[in-house]
């Protein structure tokens, strides 16, 4: 067991390698479309952390939503609002160097106390599982609040889109 | 006490003064009458008691508490012995007299009624010395007699010469009074009491004391500057510039008398101080010759007469200067009497002719016969001619010199009475005799105002004498001792003889010269040309003083001004300069530190508000990204 | 779990900052999206990682994780509509 072990492990930190790689790819590259891909290829990515940590349900949803809707709806956007010959223009802005300190700094300053914090981890947690109908079960009973909120908000999102994208739209134009 | 009228002698002239002062306008011609009034009742009420203490010789006074110092209390009053009941007489009956005088001078001046306001405060003044009897107040009155001096000299002030004459007096007496001053504090200082009465005993006691002797001087030095003696006697001849009565009254009869008076009185100190006595006959004795050798060559009547009285007064101080009290009062009261005839007649003659230098006068005798006669009365008075009292008087000086030690001084004296006997019968011939050698000049006689008192002196030159005169067996000498020593008077016939004949000797000179041969007069001159200019530049006095004190004043007052001037004038405009200099800085500074500030706080705005502008830079990520490490600042600082 | 905890909490924190630096510094909106779902994914593994291993009830932070993919999904689409909206107007998808 502890090969396969060490072999999981192993394919995680790749897995996790080519996230971190995809996602510098999704923020840097000049073409929109490759970003759009590196994207999905980061999505897909975290869908395999989640099976690493034994949320399949998740993974399966995140598949499901992230890569199948909204990605395919980042590359329609992309495709109507791009001329696609146009691809050598400046893709970073001024605040490239700044926002590299920023972030680098971030990542120091979260890191170290992330690293240094002694998490309380329960090994109740790390072995229990979880299946779909538990979910379903809790999403009915604990949660049923925030599910029927979120069913407003999609609802609301719904319209709302609708109605900022329509053609002849006069709350886009009058904005 | 019944002599206390006494009080009221000086009061009459006063209140004279003070009616004729301020009212003067409103009483116009009248203001003669009523000096002329004061003074004659101010004689009615001292002739009694000039009888009474005539009679008995005693010594009358009071006096009330004028000021109480610590340890002294000052009493003012009157004093009247011998000395003072001599001169009190003296004074007011020629004063009287001299005033009936000038009413009828002085009857055609704008100024009338001021005249004899002057006159009477003159009197008042005049009487209170008199009758004081303390040296404060004595010294009062005498200040209060300088100011009268000082203004009828400069009666007629439109002069300028009048003017300049009436200061040159007051100056020079007060040089006199400073050290009169001094002496009566020193003498105070010595003996502890200001008092006449008791000078004496309060002398003896003190007999040691060094300060006495420097008191007298002191004090002799008032009677120096008042009686013109040597070298304060050069305003005596220039105080001629005044009306002839005012000669007649301040500077021949009275005035001058009191510095002799003053001496007279500090007798008893006097004596007391040898080196004293001999400071003051010889002071007296140059005085006299000087002032008689000077009146050789003068030209102006009034001048030789101003001589003359300088010579005289140096006789009588000569002679209480060798211990004669009673040869000095006695020459001054005579010589009160023709002095005061003389310059009435000299004012007589101004009056009738119009001019005063005799070279142009003349044969006068039988223009001017009242004026004519009264004055060789007083002449051969003068002159020393028995049996007029002038001899009498000059007898018993030369008497007292003669048996003094010093036979130098009586020598000198003997000298002096020919060059008076022959000066004054200069005078005389050729004012009155000889040809007229003006012939515009048209004498006239004066009016009876004027030649009446002229008579009334004459009889008081010609009698005036007697009392002292062996003929009275020498009443006076005995009366102003108190009839104290009743003593027999020697009278030295040598000494008689030889002053008759100095006198005659004068006399015949005179006529001599400006009668019988005038052109020898010319010759003397020639031979005699060195002394004849001295005599006839008086001496060169007032050219000495006026370049040794009067120009180093002078410069010293110009060097004042000029640095006074500089030093106000540079304060000023230094002022004015640092006052624009300050303003310019002031300026500038306002300029650029004000401005400076005021440009400073627009211009910090503006920097401050283009640093401040960057933040709102319109995008949006901008934004994010400081609210990102914002976030991260506060992260790291509170979770470290 | 297999892999420690900290190592996927660095992992989610690495993929946040990338998330971030790509929102300060993308001119392109669509870019900038795309940013946003990385974060927004950053996070959601973060609380899984969580629930799993100090939670009391595992299905706290999935549940969570649910509403968050839901919610982003909303936000993408409604920002997209804009997007198009915009590129209508303005005919470029630049922010600056």
């Amino acid at each position: 067991m502890t090969e396969l072990t060490f072999i999981a492990q192993l394919g995680i930190y790749a897995m996790m390698f080519v996230v971190l790689a995809a996602a510098v790819a999704a923020v840097t590259l000049r073409n929109l479309f490759h970003c759009a891909l590196a994207l999905a290829g980061v999505l897909i990515g975290v869908a395999g952390m989640y099976l690493a940590m034994h949320a399949e349900f998740l993974a399966m949803v995140q598949i499901l939503i992230y890569v199948g809707a909204v990605m395919t709806l980042i590359i329609f956007a992309i495709m109507l609002t791009q001329r696609l010959g146009a691809g050598d223009v400046a893709q970073n802005n001024k605040q490239s160097l700044f926002g590299a300190v920023a972030a680098a700094g971030f990542v120091v300053t979260l890191g170290g106390i992330l690293w240094k914090t002694p998490w309380p981890v329960k090994e109740e947690a790390v072995t229990s599982s979880f299946s779909a109908s538990d979910l379903g079960e809790s999403l009915m009973t604990t949660y049923v609040l925030p599910f029927e909120i979120i069913a407003i908000v999609l609802f609301a999102v719904l319209i709302g889109a609708i109605v900022v994208a329509r053609k002849d739209a006069p709350k886009g134009a009058e904005q | 006490m019944v002599t206390d009228s006494a009080y009221l002698i000086p009061l009459f002239p006063l209140l004279a003064f003070v009616i004729n002062i301020f009212f003067g306008k409103k009483v116009g011609k009248r203001s003669a009458g009523i000096s002329i009034a004061a003074s004659a009742v101010s004689f009615a009420i001292s002739l009694p008691l000039v009888m009474k203490v005539a009679s008995t010789g005693a010594v009358y006074q009071n006096a009330f508490d004028w000021l109480a110092l610590d340890g002294y209390t000052v009493r003012m009053g009157y004093l009247l012995d011998p000395l003072s009941a001599t001169i009190l007489f003296m004074v007011t009956l020629v004063g009287t007299l001299i005033q009936i005088y000038s009413m009828g001078y002085m009857h055609d001046d704008p100024r009338f009624s001021r005249f004899f306001a002057y006159v009477s405060l003159f009197m008042f003044a005049m009487l209170t010395l008199v009758i004081s009897n303390n040296y404060m107040l004595f010294f009062m009155s005498w200040e209060i007699m300088g100011l009268c001096s000082y203004l009828l000299i400069g009666f007629w002030f439109e002069k300028n010469s009048a003017a300049n004459a009436s200061k040159k007096a007051f100056l020079t007496t007060r040089v006199g009074d400073i050290g009169l001053f001094l002496g009566i504090l020193t003498l105070f200082v010595a003996i502890g009491t200001l008092n006449f009465d008791g000078l004496g005993d309060a002398v003896k006691s003190q007999a040691q004391n060094a300060l006495l002797p420097w008191a007298m001087v002191l004090i002799f030095c008032g009677a120096i500057g008042k009686s013109g003696q040597f070298p304060l006697h050069v305003w005596l001849p220039d105080a001629m510039e005044g009306p002839t009565p005012v000669s007649a009254l301040i500077h021949a009869a009275t005035m001058v008398a009191a510095g002799v008076y003053l001496v007279a009185r500090s007798f008893p100190l006097l004596e007391a101080c040898p080196q004293a006595m001999t400071v003051v006959a010889t002071v007296g004795t140059i005085t006299a010759f000087m002032a008689a050798f000077i009146a050789l060559t003068a030209t102006d009547i009034k001048k030789v007469l101003a001589y003359s009285t300088v010579s005289q007064l140096g006789y009588m101080v000569t002679a209480l200067g060798l211990g004669g009290l009673a040869a000095g009062t006695f020459h001054l009261t005579t010589h009160a009497f023709f002095k005061a005839l003389l310059f009435m007649g000299a004012g007589s003659v101004i009056h009738g002719t119009g001019t005063q230098d005799i070279r142009e006068l003349g044969g006068l005798f039988g223009k001017m016969k009242s004026t004519a006669w009264t004055f060789l009365i007083a002449s051969l008075a003068i002159a020393g001619v028995p049996p007029l009292s002038g001899f009498w008087s000059k007898d018993e000086i030369l008497l007292t010199a003669y048996r003094s030690e010093s036979s130098l001084i009586y020598w000198i004296l003997i000298l002096t009475s020919f060059m008076t006997a022959f000066y004054m019968f200069r005078l005389v011939f050729l004012t009155f005799f000889g040809k007229p050698r003006n012939p515009k000049i048209h004498a006239h006689e004066s009016p009876l105002s004027m030649t009446l008192p002229l008579w009334v002196l004459a009889v008081g030159a010609i009698v005036m004498g007697l009392p002292g005169s062996p003929f009275m067996h020498h009443w006076y000498q005995n009366f102003i001792h108190g009839f104290h020593h009743q003593g027999h008077h020697e009278v030295n016939i040598g000494v008689m003889i030889s002053s008759v004949i100095v006198g005659l000797g004068g006399i015949s000179l005179a006529f001599i010269l400006y009668i019988l041969k005038p052109l020898l007069a010319e010759t003397l001159t020639k031979v005699f040309r060195p002394l004849h200019t001295a005599s006839l530049n008086k001496l060169w006095f007032d050219e000495f003083y006026v370049a040794c004190l009067i120009r180093p004043f002078h410069w010293l007052g110009r060097i004042m001004f000029g640095f006074d001037q500089k030093v106000v004038d540079g304060a000023v405009n230094g002022t004015g300069r640092g006052t624009m200099f300050t303003s310019v800085i002031h300026d500038l500074f306002d300029k650029y530190v004000v401005d400076g500030l005021v440009n400073f706080t627009g211009y910090f705005t503006q920097f401050w508000s283009a640093v401040i502008r960057r933040i709102q830079t319109g995008f949006v990520q901008n934004y994010m990204l400081i609210m990102f490490v914002s976030v991260l600042i506060f992260m790291y600082l509170e979770l470290r | 779990m297999i892999i420690p905890l900290e190592h996927i909490l660095m992992f989610s924190t690495l993929l946040f900052a990338i998330g971030v630096y790509g929102t300060l510094v993308r001119r392109n909106l669509i870019g900038i999206l795309i940013s946003i779902e990385l974060i927004l994914n950053a996070v959601n593994v973060n609380l899984v990682a969580f629930s799993r291993t100090t939670a009391l009830s595992p299905d706290t932070g999935q549940i969570f994780t649910f509403f968050v993919i839901a919610l982003a999904a909303a936000a993408a689409a409604v920002g997209l509509a804009i997007v198009l909206a915009l590129y209508r107007t303005s005919r470029t998808i630049f922010t600056d």
